[in-house]
């Protein structure tokens, strides 16, 4: 076992557990002031945009705006699926579907 | 607010294990893949299968993950950098915590304290998913962390005990299954014109710092700017009537 490399996961463990219990801490005594709450009442959904938007469009760290994009591709067909059926089911058999097929059965 | 009590072993709810397996289950499509990838990559860099799979137990986030993996291969080791770096990229943790607060405040500590270990993009959204729907249920939300933390640690281990043989499951695509996911869970969010503003703030910034930014920063930046204008549209609403 290398123990440098040991030190670094607990370090990064402990780092990455601040972070998680950080809010908590803060707010134990004081409770959660009430104009924070209002403002994180919108935080789900622009946190979920963050994570879906840059994953379509730079999937590989570049924005990638074109038909050669599969992610986007699917994406959309993924966005419609989901406002349509509300399933997630389906929107990921019928997403991953359109993603497979680019890019495996595309010359691209 | 549902009236749950302390999860105890005698109360072991059938129906709420069920939907926790219906929602946990297809966002797995698309966790697997990034845990085996965390494996192979983890084996590639030198880490045994017991450091690899111990990683991805103590510290349990993703990007963090692949980042220190990407520093040590590059021959970046010193102590402070990567543990630094982790602390920056999980910063967005804080957010996420804050947001459940109002709930887990209300929980004995020990169990705040085990919740917020199991705090990550996906149990986040699922969680705070049913809370919106049906409020928050204690069963629920431990039951969806138990369930990513065990997926993600064996897909891990998998993946380096595996790495000779298996291919990168990434090249397929596989991934796509988060952001499908998460996009079922958004959409129905976005049935007035503030929620509207909120999206289109976040997204323009996420795609802003997704290319400006290092790390995972973009994700900070987008939702707290997008959040901020959020609450500001709200207020001058209310400031109308």
């Amino acid at each position: 076992m290398n123990i440098k490399l040991m030190s670094i996961i607990l370090g990064m463990a402990v780092a990455t557990y601040i972070t998680r219990i950080g809010s908590q801490v803060l707010f134990a005594r004081t409770g959660m002031p009430g104009w924070l709450e209002k403002w994180l009442k919108h935080v789900p959904t622009a946190f979920l945009t963050a994570l879906i938007v840059p994953a379509l469009l730079l999937p590989k760290g570049y924005l990638d705006i074109s038909l050669g994009n599969s992610y986007l591709l699917a994406g959309v067909v993924a966005a419609f699926t989901a406002y349509k059926t509300r399933s997630v089911l389906t929107t990921i058999v019928l997403g991953m579907g359109v993603m497979i097929i680019l890019n495996r059965l595309m010359p691209f | 607010m549902e009236k749950d009590l302390p999860l105890t072993l005698t109360d072991y709810d059938r129906e709420m294990w069920k939907e926790v397996l219906k929602d946990c289950l297809p966002l797995s499509a698309g966790i697997i893949p990034f845990g085996l990838t965390c494996g192979i990559l983890g084996s590639n860099a030198g880490f045994s299968t017991f450091e690899i799979t111990f990683m991805s137990m103590t510290v349990f986030a993703g990007a963090a993950q692949f980042m220190a993996i990407a520093m040590i291969s590059s021959g970046i080791t010193g102590w402070a950098a990567i543990v630094l770096t982790t602390f920056l990229i999980n910063l967005r943790h804080l957010l996420m915590g804050a947001s459940l607060s109002p709930y887990l405040l209300k929980l004995p500590r020990p169990l705040q304290y085990i919740l917020a270990f199991g705090i990550v993009d996906e149990s986040y959204a699922l969680t705070i998913n049913r809370i919106e729907k049906k409020g928050y249920n204690l069963n629920y939300h431990l039951g969806v962390c138990s369930f990513l933390y065990v997926i993600w640690n064996l897909s891990t281990f998998l993946g380096a005990f595996f790495y000779r043989v298996i291919p990168n499951p990434l090249e397929w695509g596989i991934d796509f299954a988060l952001p499908a996911t998460f996009m079922v869970l958004l959409i129905p969010r976005l049935a007035d014109r503030t929620s509207l503003i909120v999206c289109l703030v976040s997204a323009s910034c996420a795609i802003w710092g997704a290319l400006f930014l290092p790390g995972k920063w973009y994700i900070i930046l987008a939702a707290v700017s997008a959040a901020f204008v959020g609450g500001m549209l709200e207020r001058g609403k209310r400031d109308e009537h």
